[in-house]
Order: C-alpha cells, then sequence, then structure tokens
C-alpha cells in the first residue's frame, strides 16, 4: 500500500511532469502497461459472460483514476473499433463501491458498439471509462418500501441498486419485476431467483412459458409485487415507463431509448457563432452539434441524446432550449448540451 | 447598389526547367476531380492499420528517449555517450516530424483518441503547438509559395526568391541559413512572432505579447527539461547530459532543417504571385501545390525520419491524410500528373539539397547580378 501511494505521488509530482513533457507521463506508463494511468480512466476486462444470446456481460478491473459511481448512474465507455475510439453510456449491475464494475451490454439491432462488445468482447481488452453520470440514484435516505421495475437491458441501473442495498443489509422490503421477451433472454434470472429477501417476478412478454405476470405493467402487476410502496425506480423502454408512473407515485426513471426530438416547427434564423472556430451560421433548427457538424468543425461527441455530456460546451450568449427537458436556458456563461440544444435567435457558443 | 463578379478563371502558364507548363482551367478542373477521387478513396479506407502504425511508431520513440536518456546518465563512457545522444536525437526528429507534425495536421483526428488530437498534442520542440497550427498548418499550407502571403519562403530573415527585392542585409543570407539551421527549433518557434512585420512598423510589439508569453512558456520548460532537470539529475554527470541532450537537439535541428528546406526551395520549384492566385479553383490549388513543392528519393526507414515529408508533394495536397499513405499513392499521384504535363519534381537528398544551398548563396547577391528573369515576369497564358 504505502509503495503504491509512494508511486502515485512520484508519478504526479511537478518534476515528473517536467521530465516527461509536454506529453506528460501516462503517454510513458501506458507502453508498459495500457491501464497504468493517472490522468486517464481505463478499465481491463477480466471476465465475459455470455448469460442470453443477445447480450454480454463484462467484469472490468478499473485503474486508479477511476473515482467510482453511484448506483443507478452511467458510464462513458469507450471502446476501440477499427482505429476508431467509440463512446457509448452503460449503467452498471455491479453495486456501489465494489472493486469490479459488472456491464450487461444488449444487443441492439444495428448499434455498433453493442454488437461488436457482444461478438468480440474478450478477457485482457481495455476500455476507457471516460465520465460518469445521471441523476437516476438512490436518494441518500433510502426509503423503507422499494419497487425495482424493469424491462430488457434496462435490468442494469436497478440490479446495482439492489446489489448496493443488499450490501448495505438494509432490512427493507424489496420487490423487483423484470419484463424481458422469454425467459431465455431474461439477464441474471438465476442469481435473482437465489437472493433471498426479495420478491422477484418476471414477465416474459413474447415466450410466455414461465412467466410469473401475464401482460404489461398495470394495476395486477403491482398489486402482485408490492402495493403502495414508498418508492419505485424503473428502467426500460418509454412505454413502460410510462405505464409505471400511470399507476405510482414517487417514480424515478430512466430510459434507454432515444427520445424523439420535438423539433420546433422553424428554424429561429438566428444567428449561430461558434466562436473558438470563428465560424458563423444561420440557424436551421437542428440542433446545435449536427449545425457545428455541417459547418466542419468536429466537436467531441457521444450518445447524441443527451444523456453522456460528452459534448457539453459552453454557451457564452444568446437564448436556447433544451429539446429533450422543454428548458429555456437565457442566462449568460451557461453550459448546454449542443446535441439536444437548438437556438431561439442569435447564440454564441465556445466551440 | 454594387455588383462584384468574381474574376473568369484563367490559364497559368510556368516555365520549369526550360519548358513551359500550362494548366487550363479546364484541365484544372479534370486534374481536380482525379485528384478528389484519389483522397476520398483513401479517407474510406482508413481503419485500425493506421492507428496501429501511428501507435507503432509511438511506442519506438518513447522507447528510444526513455533508453536514450538512461544511457546518458552513464556518458562517461564513450560509447554509452554516444548511443545514448543517438537515440535521443532520432526519439526527437520522430516525435517531430512522423509524429507532431503528422498528428497536428488533424492526419489523426478521426480516429477519437485524445492523444492522436490535433487539438490537444504538444510537441517536444520549443514551437508551442498551438501557433504552429496557424503558422503551419492555415497560412503555409493554404497560400504555399505565394510571394508576399507564405511566410514560409525565408522565414521573414531569408531571401529565398526572387521576387523577394533584394536590400544589402541579404548579403549575408548564408550565414543566416546557417544560423538557421542549428537554432532551428528556435527559428520555428518564433515564427508566428512575424518580426520582419513589427521591423517594417506594420504591427507593434505589444501586438504579439499574448504570442510572445506562449513562446517564452513553452521554451522555458523544454529548456529546464533538457538543459537543468536532467543533467541535474545525473549529479557529478551532469555534463555529459548537458552536452548530449544539445547535441540531440542539434541532430534533430539539421536534419528538420533539411528536410523541410529541400520541401520547398529545390531548383525549378516555383513561386506564386498574389496576382495569379486571385480567385483560384481547387484544381488550380492542387496545379499549385505540385509545382511548389519537391520530394525525396530513399528507402522506408528514410521516409519514417523525414515525417513522410520526402512525399512533400503528395503531403501538400493532402494534409491531413495519414503521411504514411503517401509512399503508397505516390505513384498514382505521379501518373495522374504526367497525363496533365505537370512536372514532379523529386531526388536524392544530397541533389535537392545542394540546389538549395545554391540558390541561399546565389540569392544573397542582387537579380541583376544573376541571369535568371524574376518569377513574376512570367506571363498567365491566353490573357
Amino acid at each position: 500500500m504505502f509503495t503504491q501511494t509512494l508511486t502515485r505521488r512520484v508519478l504526479a509530482s511537478p518534476l515528473v511532469d517536467l521530465l516527461t513533457g509536454p506529453h506528460g507521463v501516462d503517454r510513458y506508463t501506458e507502453l508498459v502497461a495500457p491501464t497504468w494511468t493517472t490522468g486517464d480512466a481505463r478499465a481491463k476486462i477480466v471476465a465475459v459472460r455470455r448469460q442470453t444470446p443477445r447480450s454480454v456481460t463484462l467484469t472490468l478491473e478499473p485503474n486508479r483514476a477511476f473515482t467510482g459511481f453511484r448506483a443507478g448512474q452511467h458510464i462513458n465507455l469507450t471502446v476501440e473499433i477499427d482505429g476508431r475510439r467509440r463512446t457509448r453510456p452503460y449503467s452498471p449491475a455491479s453495486a456501489e463501491g465494489s472493486r469490479h464494475i459488472e456491464l450487461t451490454i444488449g444487443r441492439h439491432d444495428g448499434g455498433l458498439v453493442s454488437t461488436y462488445l457482444c461478438e468480440h468482447a474478450r478477457p485482457g481488452m481495455v476500455v476507457g471509462l471516460d465520465s460518469v453520470g445521471g441523476e437516476f440514484v438512490l436518494p441518500s435516505q433510502r426509503p423503507r418500501r422499494v419497487l425495482f421495475v424493469s424491462g430488457g437491458s434496462g435490468i442494469t441501473p436497478v440490479l446495482s441498486m439492489l446489489r448496493t442495498m443488499r450490501a448495505e443489509g438494509s432490512d427493507r422490503q424489496i420487490a423487483f419485476i423484470h419484463y424481458a421477451r422469454s425467459a431465455e433472454e431474461a439477464c441474471y434470472r438465476a442469481e435473482l431467483e437465489a437472493m433471498p429477501g426479495v420478491k422477484v417476478l418476471h414477465g416474459y412478454t413474447r415466450a410466455t412459458a414461465g412467466t410469473d405476470l401475464d401482460g404489461r405493467f398495470g394495476p395486477e402487476h403491482l398489486a402482485t409485487a408490492m402495493p403502495n410502496p414508498d418508492a419505485v425506480f424503473v428502467c426500460g423502454p418509454p412505454a413502460l415507463v410510462d405505464a409505471v408512473r400511470a399507476h405510482c407515485a414517487n417514480v424515478l426513471s430512466e430510459s434507454f431509448v432515444p427520445p424523439v426530438f420535438d423539433i420546433p416547427a422553424e428554424a429561429s434564423g438566428g444567428n449561430i457563432t461558434f466562436a473558438d472556430s470563428g465560424v458563423e451560421v444561420t440557424d436551421d433548427g437542428r440542433p446545435l452539434l449536427e449545425q457545428a457538424e455541417s459547418a466542419g468543425l468536429t466537436p467531441d461527441s457521444g450518445c447524441r441524446m443527451g444523456i453522456c455530456h460528452s459534448c457539453t460546451r459552453r454557451k457564452t450568449n444568446g437564448v436556447v432550449k433544451n429539446l429533450i427537458t422543454g428548458a429555456v436556458s437565457s442566462a449568460e456563461q451557461e453550459d448546454v448540451q449542443i446535441c439536444v440544444t437548438v437556438p431561439v435567435g442569435d447564440v454564441d457558443i465556445a466551440l | 447598389m454594387t455588383v462584384t463578379t468574381a474574376p473568369a478563371p484563367k490559364a497559368i502558364s510556368k516555365t520549369v526547367a526550360g519548358k513551359t507548363v500550362t494548366m487550363t482551367p479546364e484541365q484544372a478542373e479534370a486534374f481536380g476531380r482525379e485528384l478528389d477521387a484519389l483522397k476520398d478513396r483513401v479517407i474510406a479506407d482508413l481503419g485500425e492499420r493506421d492507428t496501429t502504425y501511428i501507435r507503432r511508431i509511438i511506442k519506438a520513440q518513447r522507447t528510444l528517449e526513455v533508453s536514450g536518456r538512461a544511457l546518458l546518465f552513464g556518458g562517461i563512457f564513450p560509447p554509452f555517450w554516444l548511443a545514448g545522444t543517438a537515440m535521443l536525437g532520432i526519439s526527437k526528429i520522430l516525435d517531430n516530424m512522423e509524429i507532431g507534425h503528422n498528428v497536428m495536421h488533424g492526419q489523426y483526428d478521426w480516429t477519437g483518441d485524445p492523444a492522436l488530437s490535433s487539438k490537444k498534442f504538444e510537441w517536444d520542440t520549443a514551437c508551442p503547438a498551438d501557433q504552429w497550427r496557424h503558422s503551419h498548418n492555415y497560412m503555409h499550407h493554404t497560400y504555399t509559395n505565394i510571394v508576399g502571403m507564405d511566410r514560409d519562403i525565408g522565414y521573414g530573415i531569408l531571401r529565398m526568391s526572387e521576387d523577394q527585392p533584394w536590400r544589402p542585409y541579404f548579403l549575408g543570407n548564408p550565414v543566416y541559413a546557417f544560423l538557421l539551421m542549428v537554432l532551428f527549433q528556435y527559428g520555428v518557434a518564433l515564427h508566428e512572432m512575424e518580426t520582419e512585420r513589427i521591423k517594417s512598423g506594420e504591427i507593434s510589439l505589444s501586438d504579439k505579447r499574448e504570442i510572445l508569453e506562449g513562446i517564452w512558456r513553452k521554451t522555458k520548460r523544454q529548456t529546464l527539461k533538457d538543459y537543468v532537470a536532467f543533467p541535474l539529475l545525473a549529479g557529478p554527470f551532469a555534463p555529459f547530459v548537458f552536452a548530449g541532450n544539445m547535441t540531440a537537439n542539434l541532430m534533430r535541428n539539421v536534419w528538420s532543417y533539411m528536410i523541410i528546406f529541400c520541401g520547398h526551395f529545390p531548383e525549378d520549384v516555383q513561386e506564386f504571385s498574389i496576382e495569379e492566385t486571385k480567385a483560384e479553383t481547387r484544381g488550380m490549388w492542387y496545379f499549385r501545390q505540385v509545382l511548389g513543392s519537391a520530394n525525396l528519393t530513399g528507402g522506408k526507414l528514410f521516409h519514417i525520419l523525414s515525417g513522410n515529408l520526402s512525399f512533400q508533394i503528395e503531403h501538400h495536397l493532402f494534409p491531413d491524410i495519414p503521411a504514411h499513405r503517401h509512399a503508397e499513392i505516390s505513384e498514382e499521384v505521379r501518373a495522374i500528373c504526367e497525363r496533365y504535363g505537370v512536372p514532379y519534381n523529386t531526388g536524392p537528398l544530397a541533389k535537392q539539397f545542394a540546389t538549395v544551398v545554391r540558390k541561399i548563396v546565389k540569392l544573397a547577391l542582387p537579380s541583376r547580378l544573376t541571369n535568371r528573369a524574376p518569377v513574376a515576369d512570367a506571363v498567365p497564358a491566353g490573357v
């Protein structure tokens, strides 16, 4: 432990920074071992399981640059495919604070990264852990009677919450409903069934053999699982989230399917200034990221659905609207997610 | 209301090695289309091979650097000093040329790797990367060989073109050229200061305050690293490390100077006037890039050490495709040039550099003492 601390101290010292300048010490140590970096959070895949035909479960060993996540949050995972880095947000299924991160990635049809990981992930592979985010978390004052609901690969953040609460040894009442297409496609089935003290119900929507619940979420499912829970945490397709919200109070939710943008019928026609690049364009109504790209700029971006914050830029002047939340930002000097933000008149962006 | 019409594109003629080369607007368009198609093909093919290539070069560079510096600590033994210095010098050459210059051109931006990002990369030389990106990527690559616009013609201190009016100051041309070679990293660092414009009174020193601060910050750290920190770490062997580092920097200075001067200054490389390049089409821009650049012949290792600037013509046509691809497409570029009668200037380093030295010496004297007609006198054909 002492030598590790000493090593880290030395590597982070101004003298080492000068000696390894201008590249920095990480650009040397990573050549010895790709995860040996002090500034870049990275992880090595130490185990790969394929629980279901359409998913892959990865166990990651993060390096010391990774500062952890809260149960329910997502990590922006970077994978290199054919020489190009691709970043996608994935919610870990492992408990908060555990040494290893567990990710279960469902294969999306036509999804570049999920397909790649399902087919090519292997132990020893190194991935980037770019940033952590998300408001879908457990309240610090844990509720007493909790219902978790998930659909498909939405199981991961909810399972992380469940595992976290159980690791805390709390004597709370917990029920868990998970929807999948079939028993074969239900991740973590064996583990959930073996979990004592948690009422687990499965709903299979296509091949219904072995299902505990029939059809979609509704009052009966709620009554079977847990009537009047103190808090409900749901993650899944928008239809599931809407159904749960319609029948329960105190719901916290996350949806992993890109929302359909309500693009304003008319472009503002305002003047967009990408100040750092010295580029000006006339607003055509699309998100700022797309307009910047059409103007030949290459700003950082990731999910393109407003959740990973890779594309966040400082709006220095003007009014913009967030297409997801509908929030209008008129204050000067605000950070905005340019992938889901459209101008409302003239706007200056530090890009 | 004022109506301005762009001047109609016109043919350009140049005399290269005694032969007249003419490019009409129609030819230029077809020429440009062929080169664009070639570029599109390479871009569609970019992938893991390119990422692997540059990472291997980076690994080699960092390994040479660390090993070289380690050997220099034992520099009291002459074989260690020689090997350590050579390794460090080669490491700096790789860092500046095949890695730094090319990464900063955006050749690897498509990888999405922050360590290969043109905007974030910083190199092991005195010149700050952000200033280089402006003076080189933008100014030099856009206005290549246009006298009065491309500040790489003489770097504001040398007379490298007949079109630069002679002044008695230029009698020292060979001396300045030699000093620039030896101190090349500082010459490059000061490039963005535009000292000739300060001297002429066009701008004042205070306009360049931020630029100067940037140069000072970077140069200070580079100097501290090579000439203070590493020597001090060697304790009693400090003088060996100091001398080794200085020699390695000198190796890089001389080598990069020779390669870079062979890019645009060998015999028969053409300069252009602002007038000639007004309302220039894309095809004509390609034409100017080929006539204004010269290649070097050599083996694979030579090309890597030159940062593939030995394919200067291909580099100037396509500055943002990975440089190791320039060798692969050079035959095709040459064939396209031949088809349009565009001369493709290439030769071994010794021959090309000899013509550069001759030019430096010749241009120290006023034009009337030399027999060649100034380039600006070339009359555009078809007028």
